[in-house]
């Protein structure tokens, strides 16, 4: 710290990934001094892995509030993209048509049906529209769907953008607000100090006033320094993506959608196989085969990338925000859904971290949540 | 075919088919997966049956690759030309895609003899048509008796090069000029190994390919840019001597070339180590004198693991076999190093004098590092400026301006750009390239269709991650 | 531009370019069959529109992608000329149907 005791900076954000940029540059937004420490080139980033969905249908069962907050982000996205848009000059095609989630049996129909009313049957549950649709239905909309699509469910909300061009605008936007980047910084540790906070780093120390902890897996380890827990683990999950192909599918359908550049993605899967990204041909196998019976003519195209990013999964799946009553001045942000959450992020979480308190209505994030024994 | 090979050797160049052959003879179940149709690599492209019959056309040094595919015929080996192989799984299944159909094939060991490309050499305009390597003219001139015609210019630096130009003029093919891009302080750095090189066999076939060339073909030395221009195709190459003017030349056809470098892609992929050779300027992949690699059972043979030409190759494929059949449990390490004896004095020869030709052709500064308005991804169209505004973002390697920039996201996948993007970065911030990396590479290395995709065997557990978690 | 050397041998093979009729020789890749019949240009980018040609012919470029018999993206370096076989230039992006 400088001779005044006055830290570098007014918050270091940990982690340039979505979450960490989206909420680093909502901080610079508002004037603080922001310093984004992250890794090199090479480190896990599932938000180099992600599918670019902004989706709201179908989540929250468990936890209504998740499904408010989700819907919240959605609703801001037109707004938080024309604010980049307008600020760098980078326009990250978000779109919202509507979303199909495809079935492909009656008994999916069935499930998915039960699961979509017990989600919105929940008690404090935000209220938005949702259709489960025959196969006349989403035949009108896509023509060319498979014969063994049976129905899909829908909801306006659902949109997508391009996930790669947000991260690029948000590291154009901090630049201009004047924050830090600071690549090949990996945090080694974090000692809160003078009501501030330390960070030793791989490359040198520095000083912060606050901290926020959005270094998705690596919150694991961050977080007990700082009198938090984000008791995170990786999930594997695979993408394929396809040549450039002229545009044919407008809406995102689930686990298949058409970026703005022609490349056609399609995810996804579910493993525990720790911090291991390799590629198992039998699983994009199982995954290209699904896609095919959802929209034959998807066969003929190259296949030009697979690859497997890892999920930040907390134990229920749900994001966790907290600030450390240890340390008021930590924060954790950490969460799966980076793309949905990113205006959220910026644009109603980052208010409240510069303002120094998270309001009442972020406890049922924090990971105490986790300390309830199980019951045997 | 279900059956596990002992030995999978991944290209039929050189390196491959020697490996292949000398495996095979010694009894070890073998197969040879290839991506031409016909045996040959690059080097030897098309030998069975180039339409170019006329001996003295392409030269003796072509017509050695007879000599590695009739014992290879008699081997015993296995063959599958038009085999595409988009992966290599940790358990050694090669994924291969062949007249429309994928599937896996189970090895024991593999070697990759995966060769060599042409060094990317992006110079503005270089997407134009009528602008393609002579690498590329080489191997139309070897596959179809193809010659290019009207004004034509070659430029670059490197021995093939002046190789095609020879072929050119004993085709009875015309070449305007040769801008030759050699910086002249290459000479100074290369004299100390002059010695070595005069022990060679290079010099005297060299010296008098070089005469030859100069004696028939306007030859303009020690160019320092390059520019092609052109309104939809080429159709003049500007250049400049030294710091003189820019001069310029009208051409129809404008051939690059400034050396090759390691076609490091399935190696990459497949997880193998790789370091930064400073004298080649590219990444190689890290392997032991048998070209064993960091990856258990993969093993790799020829310019693939460093480059060192085509004798070079053929001997580095006989020593990886020879070290395979020792992994195999077929030979014991002591008939091993006694077998690889007289394969290693020849590559020893073979390898003589490389620095010195290393070191002369080395590509200049410039032209590795191109200007801001010059395209280094050809598929996704993106500039070295547009590079170094990543770099000013905070991307420190070329992972992050993938991710930016969709700088080698395309087809592609990196072999045309890699090279370069790794040099501009490197000298945006003034470090070496060995600390800013490379890409990192997934299966496919080459498309594959969806379908095919789709029709690989699937495990209940892989099953399972997809539909029923 | 490209020219056939005058000795070169081979039997010839009938196909067509964007349905034109052309002639190759039998060793032909459809990349050299359309040097050989004097295109220049095989195909206009995804990204801009910019025209392009063959550049590497040995596969790891991509610029020589074409639409044969009706498939779109196909390396014309990789495939050889087959009698009767449909060459069609392509302009940017593939259709999915084709």
């Amino acid at each position: 710290m400088s001779a005044h005791n006055r830290p570098d900076y007014d918050i270091a954000v940990v982690g340039g990934g979505l979450v960490g940029s989206a909420t680093a540059w909502g901080l610079a937004r508002l004037g603080q001094k922001v310093a984004i420490l992250d890794e090199g080139d090479i480190a896990v980033r599932p938000s180099r892995g992600n599918f670019a969905l902004v989706w709201v249908q179908g989540k929250g069962l468990g936890m209504p509030e998740y499904a408010g907050w989700t819907k919240g982000s959605s609703d801001r996205w037109t707004g938080f993209a024309g604010m980049l848009r307008d600020q760098t000059g980078i326009d990250v095609h978000y779109e919202r048509p509507g979303g199909f989630m495809p079935l492909l049996s009656e008994a999916e129909v069935e499930a998915r049906a039960a699961q979509l009313s017990r989600l919105h049957n929940q008690p404090s549950m935000v209220r938005y529209d949702y259709e489960m649709l025959d196969r006349a239905a989403v035949a009108k909309e896509m023509p060319y769907i498979g014969k063994d699509v049976v129905g899909a469910s829908y909801c306006a909300l659902d949109g997508h953008c391009n996930s790669l061009r947000l991260l690029r605008a948000l590291h154009a936007g901090l630049g201009l607000h004047g924050a830090a980047y600071l690549p090949n910084h990996r945090v080694e540790r974090i000692e809160p100090r003078d009501g501030g906070f330390r960070l030793i780093t791989s490359a040198g120390e520095l000083g912060a006033g606050k901290v926020v902890l959005a270094a998705g897996h690596d919150s694991a380890r961050l977080a007990p320094m700082v009198g938090l827990s984000a008791p995170v683990r990786p999930e594997r999950g695979h993408i394929i993506v396809t040549e450039k192909t002229a545009p044919f599918l407008k809406f995102p359908v689930g686990y298949i959608r058409q970026t703005d550049e022609g490349g056609v993605m399609i995810g996804d899967s579910f493993e525990d196989v720790g911090f291991d990204t390799t590629v198992r041909n039998g699983v994009t196998s199982t995954i290209a085969e699904r896609a095919i019976r959802i929209f034959p003519l998807l066969g003929k195209l190259n296949v030009v990338r697979t690859w497997a990013a890892l999920r930040v999964m907390s134990p229920d799946g749900f994001p966790i925000y907290e600030q450390s009553t240890s340390a008021p001045g930590a924060f954790v942000a950490t969460c799966h859904s980076g793309v949905t959450l990113a205006a959220n992020h910026a644009l109603a979480l980052a208010p409240h971290i510069a303002a120094g308190r998270l309001p009442e209505e972020f406890t049922v994030f924090s990971a105490r949540r986790f300390d309830v024994p199980k019951a045997a | 075919m279900t059956t596990r090979y002992d030995l999978a050797v991944i290209g039929a160049g050189p390196a491959g088919l020697a490996a292949a052959t000398l495996a095979a003879k010694r009894g070890v179940s073998t197969v040879l997966l290839d991506e031409q149709p016909a045996p040959g690599g690059q080097i030897y492209r098309a030998i069975t049956q180039t339409p170019v019959r006329n001996p003295s056309v392409l030269g003796s040094d072509y017509w050695h690759g007879a000599d590695l595919v009739g014992p290879f015929r008699d081997s015993g080996a296995d063959y599958l030309p038009g085999s595409t192989v988009w992966s290599v799984s940790r358990g050694l299944e090669i994924g291969l895609s062949r007249e429309g159909a994928a599937r896996l094939l189970p090895a024991k060991h593999i070697i990759l003899a995966t060769g060599a490309l042409e060094r990317p050499f992006a110079i503005p305009g270089w997407t134009l048509p009528g602008v393609m390597g002579a690498g590329a003219a080489q191997i139309l001139l070897k596959t179809s008796g193809l010659v290019a015609s009207g004004n034509v210019v070659l430029a670059g630096t490197g021995p093939l090069l002046w190789l095609l130009a020879w072929q050119y003029l004993r085709a009875g093919a015309r070449i305007d000029t040769i801008l030759d891009t050699t910086p002249r302080e290459n000479w100074r750095q290369a004299m100390p190994h002059m010695t070595e090189f005069l022990r060679s066999g290079y010099i005297g076939k060299g010296l008098k390919l070089l005469l030859e060339v100069r004696r028939k073909v306007k030859v303009i030395g020690n160019v320092s840019a390059l520019r092609a221009e052109g309104d939809g195709r080429v159709q003049s190459v500007v250049h400049r001597q030294g710091d003189g003017a820019e001069a310029r030349l009208p051409a129809d056809t404008l051939l690059l070339h400034h050396g090759v470098v390691p076609n490091i892609n399935l190696a990459n992929a497949i997880g193998c180590a790789q370091n930064w050779d400073e004298g080649q300027r590219c990444w190689v992949p890290t392997v032991d004198d048998w070209g064993a690699t960091t990856v258990e059972g993969v093993s790799i043979a020829g310019d693939g693991a460093g480059i060192a030409g085509a004798l070079a190759a053929e001997h580095r494929g006989r020593l990886a076999a020879l070290d395979a059949l020792h992994r195999l449990g077929r030979i014991d390490r002591a008939e091993r190093d006694r077998d690889a004896a007289p394969h290693r004095e020849a590559l020893d020869r073979a390898q003589r004098g490389r620095v010195f030709l290393d070191t002369l052709y080395k590509p200049a500064r410039d032209f590795r590092v191109p200007q801001d308005d010059t395209i280094v991804c050809r598929c996704e169209e993106v500039t070295a400026g547009q590079v170094r505004e990543a770099v000013k973002l905070g991307c420190s390697g070329p992972n992050q301006t993938k991710s930016f920039l969709r700088c080698g996201m395309g087809p592609c996948q990196g072999r045309l750009c890699g090279p370069t993007v790794t040099e501009v970065i490197a000298d945006a911030r003034g470090v070496s390239p060995a600390e800013v990396g490379y890409y990192r590479l997934r299966p496919p290395v080459k498309p594959i269709t969806l379908a095919e995709l789709a029709s690989l065997p699937k495990s209940e557990d892989e099953i399972n991650a997809v539909l029923h978690h | 531009m490209f020219q056939r050397l005058p000795n070169a041998s081979g039997e010839r093979v009938s196909f067509t370019i964007d349905g034109r009729p052309a002639e190759a020789l039998s060793g032909d890749s459809v990349a050299a069959a359309l040097f050989a019949n004097g295109v220049q240009t095989c195909r206009s980018t995804p990204v801009s529109g910019a025209p392009r040609a063959p550049y590497c012919m040995m596969g790891v470029c991509f610029d020589c992608l074409v639409i044969i018999d009706d498939v779109g993206n196909q390396q014309g370096c990789q495939v050889r000329v087959r009698p009767g076989m449909r060459v069609e230039t392509q302009n940017g992006k593939r259709e999915i149907a084709r």
